[in-house]
């Protein structure tokens, strides 16, 4: 997992992991640390998810929950082929609300 | 046909009430095109035809019902338009399912002889080829298919599945992946849309990221039913409550097979719902669990609880309650009637008429030998008996008005094929009278009422032309009237002109050109064999034979009938016929020492014969009652003619009366009432004057019934036309 913060009050987050129940503990705090680091946007990046779960769902969903309420921006960047397939399937990518680019090797 | 086997005996009996629905209905329908219980009760009457005649294998009926079935389906969900053209197809559809019936039950192995075929397919042209569809039905439909349902909370007029998905917290550890089962579902059918939610004051400091708070409600467009769609959950039905919302179109689903659920047994909602794959059996287990656990006092139905668990809507279970009310009731009216062998009912009549003649035979030895202790008893056992006798015929007493009901039918064609515009009314149909003669005065009727119509009532113009309504009305009437009911057929038409067949008789040698007749004499000329009136014969009535037939048929009842007319106003025709022919209550008399039976309803009063209080006309055979000019007969002289009474004998004057007529018997003593068993005469008797049957006496002894008509129009002839005669001599 990396972390770029950059000046102007973004931070950006590159999930090199999957997102399953079993990390979830772990993204879970750091989602945390981030929310009350007072960015302005949270930006992360989900090209190297290579598995996400319910639990994982969960978790982004609750983090855009969080970022209304706490009024930051949250930004879903570079949708892995994974994310795209569960995001299709369960209608999500409109609620977030963030572009995804299909790459022209999807399988 | 007499080897029939009783299956088959019923079904042709179920066929036969099946359709006569269908012909009332279908009439009904002619007034008022929308009925929707008369489109369903036709719907019914083929449908059930088609699955019976299925049981018994009858191809050719199945075939044929079942395009009249698809048709009707149409018709019911409005897909059809139904219009008088329609009607009469279907009425001929009708017609031609009983005459195929009628072959297969006759001949079950025949193939069906072309005649028939050619018309089943002529029928199948018209029920196919003429379908209008009414457009704009089915582009709505389109539309509603296009549209998708986006609000998923109103779950109505979408087509599609609404299942929702409320996992338990522990759903996440416990190895269940909400993903896996939506990932699935994917593989019957479409996932229109999807709407995850979860609890909004969930803050993320204080959630476990190992608890579950997704909540999925799927838009899912599938053709799978319920139980499948269930199936998909199956694992994660206790980390999850599921609730499964059928589509709109399965709700119509839902409702048409409520609609034709069976109707033998009574079952209970859930059961019912289950068995049309409404619900599911798991979602009627965890419903009546919680039933069961609520242990308020008030116990919510389970219908309610389906509806506010959002696992049913609510036409689906207002429909399975009425399906289940119209059960309970069509059960209830099966219980109340048993179906018996008509045969047996005779028998048990004809028992019932044995054991009156024997109480009479007991009553006799008892006054004989003066026992005064067994009086009493013999007199509680004769009530009873009297009783039995009563419920015995009653048992075999039928409404007429089912009769009466069948001519509409025919009132209807033949009107059509006249082009005449004819209502027939109908009333006092609910009076009784037994199976037998109603059987037997189906013909008459028929032939009566089919004479109005075409006789009778003239065509539209004309009767605009004579001032009167331009649709005619035949009344068909039923009355009791002293132990005899009345039936009336009267029509506002054109009337009997008597000169017309005052001049058909002479021309017919029936009556002398110069021969003076009453108008009831003229009316009743009608009746003689080879008069009328009708110029040239059409192929409904008018060719002489039929009149006379009515008059025999009814007569060979024990009835009688009369005409009366006037002309340019109407003709009504006035049936009399006896309530039953079984057993009556008679009134015995004596004379010559022979025994005769009066049916004791016809007779008026009892009077001694006293030539000084009533003048007595010796000659001309009348006596003057009060004022009253009353032909009367000496029984003992008509019945023995060779011997003549003597004239100091005691003698009593029975006045009886025959509808409008009276006349008085002589007897020389009045024995009283007597419950009298009709037997009917041997061949040999059957045309003996005056004479309608015999019964036995208590005694053994053989007492004859007299036709009481007969004889008053034997005492009147006599008195009458002689009197007629002898003055213009």
């Amino acid at each position: 997992m990396t972390v770029k913060v950059s000046h102007d009050g973004t931070v950006q987050l590159a999930i090199h992991d999957e997102m399953t129940i079993y990390n979830a503990h772990s993204l879970k705090e750091m989602f945390l640390d981030h929310c009350h680091s007072g960015a302005q946007e949270l930006q992360i990046d989900l090209s190297a998810v290579t598995e996400i779960d319910s639990a994982g769902v969960q978790l982004l969903l609750l983090l855009k929950l969080e970022a209304q309420k706490r009024g930051f921006i949250l930004r879903l960047l570079r949708h892995s082929e994974a994310v795209i397939e569960v995001f299709e399937l369960l209608k999500l990518s409109i609620y977030f609300g963030d572009p995804i680019v299909i790459h022209a090797n999807w399988k | 046909m007499s080897d029939i086997n009783p299956a088959l005996e019923t079904f042709a009996q179920e066929v036969d009430e099946l359709l006569t629905a269908m012909e009332d209905a279908l009439l009904v329908l002619e007034a008022t095109p929308d009925d929707v219980d008369c489109i369903n009760s036709i719907f019914r009457a083929m449908h059930t035809i088609k699955g019976s005649a299925g049981l018994f294998g009858f191809d050719e009926v199945v075939a044929f019902t079942h395009e009249a079935e698809t048709l009707l389906d149409k018709v019911r969900n409005n897909e059809h338009l139904i219009d008088a053209q329609l009607i009469a197809v279907l009425l001929a559809c009708k017609d031609h399912t009983a005459q195929i019936i009628q072959h297969v039950l006759s001949n079950e192995d025949e193939p069906l002889p072309i005649a028939l075929q050619q018309q089943s397919e002529a029928l199948i042209t018209q029920l196919t080829g003429t379908s209008p569809v009414a457009k704009n039905m089915t582009s709505t439909q389109e539309n509603k298919a296009d549209h998708v349902e986006v609000d998923v909370n109103t779950s109505d007029s979408s087509d599609n599945w609404i299942i929702s998905l409320a996992f338990k917290q522990n759903a996440l550890r416990n190895g269940m992946d909400p993903l896996s089962f939506i990932r699935y579902l994917q593989t019957l059918g479409k996932i229109i849309d999807v709407i995850v939610s979860m609890p909004t004051s969930l803050r993320m400091e204080e959630m476990e990221p190992e608890d579950c708070f997704l909540n999925f409600k799927i838009v899912f467009n599938s053709r799978a039913d319920k139980k499948t769609i269930e199936e998909v959950f199956e694992f994660a039905e206790d980390d999850c409550n599921i609730i499964i919302l059928p589509p709109h179109s399965r709700q119509e689903h839902y409702l048409q097979l409520l609609e034709h659920f069976p109707e033998d047994q009574l079952k209970r909602l859930g059961e019912m719902l289950i068995e049309i794959g409404a619900l599911t059996e798991k979602e009627l287990d965890c419903v009546l669990k919680e039933q069961g656990s609520d242990h308020n006092a008030i116990i919510k139905p389970v219908g309610e609880m389906l509806i506010a668990k959002n696992i049913l809507q609510q036409p689906v279970i207002v429909q399975a309650l009425i399906k289940q009310e119209a059960i309970k009731q069509k059960i209830n009216k099966e219980a109340n009637y048993i179906r018996v062998d008509a045969a047996k009912l005779g028998y048990l009549i004809n028992l019932v008429g044995e054991l009156v003649i024997s109480d009479a035979a007991i009553r006799l030895i008892v006054d004989k030998h003066g026992l005064s202790d067994v009086n009493n008893v013999v007199g509680a056992m004769s009530h009873l008996v009297e009783e039995i006798r009563d419920t015995a015929l009653q048992l075999r007493m039928v409404q007429i008005g089912e009769t009466f009901t069948r001519f509409q039918r025919v009132v209807h064609d033949v009107s059509k094929e006249l082009g005449k515009q004819i209502q027939l009314q109908i009333t006092g149909g609910e009076a009784e009278l037994d199976k037998t003669i109603v059987e037997k005065i189906n013909d008459p009727l028929t032939h009566l009422i089919r004479n109005s119509l075409d006789h009778g009532i003239e065509t539209p113009e004309e009767r605009i032309q004579a001032g009167k309504p331009e649709k005619g009305i035949i009344q068909l009437n039923a009355y009791h009237d002293s132990g005899h009911i009345v039936i009336q057929i009267s029509d506002d038409g054109k009337g009997i002109d008597s000169e017309k067949i005052v001049a058909k008789a002479i021309s017919k040698g029936l009556v002398k050109p110069d021969q003076i007749l009453s108008q009831t004499e003229i009316y009743n000329l009608i009746f003689e064999p080879g008069l009328s009136t009708k110029e040239e014969a059409s192929n409904l009535s008018g060719r002489g034979v039929g009149m006379d037939v009515v008059k025999r048929n009814i007569e060979a009842l024990r009835g009688s009938v009369s005409v009366d007319s006037e002309l340019g106003l109407g003709t009504t025709v006035t049936i009399y016929l006896p309530l039953t022919l079984a057993i009556i209550d008679g009134f015995m008399v004596e004379a010559q020492k022979e025994r005769y039976i009066i049916p004791l309803n016809m007779v008026e009063e009892c009077v001694e014969m006293n030539s000084t209080e009533w003048k007595i006309d010796h000659v001309q055979h009348y006596v003057n009652l009060r004022g009253q000019v009353l032909p009367y007969l000496r029984l003992g002289d008509f019945f023995h003619n060779n011997k003549k009474h003597q004239a100091t004998q005691r003698e009593s004057l029975v006045v009886v009366r025959f509808g409008e007529e009276k006349a008085g018997f002589v007897v020389d003593e009045l024995h009283g009432e007597n419950q009298t068993v009709i037997k009917p005469l041997g061949m040999l008797f059957e045309n003996l004057k005056g004479i309608g049957g015999a019964t036995v006496l208590g005694s053994g002894d053989v007492a004859l019934i007299l036709d009481v008509q007969g004889l008053i129009q034997y005492a009147k002839k006599r008195v009458s036309p002689t009197l007629a005669l002898s003055m213009t001599d």
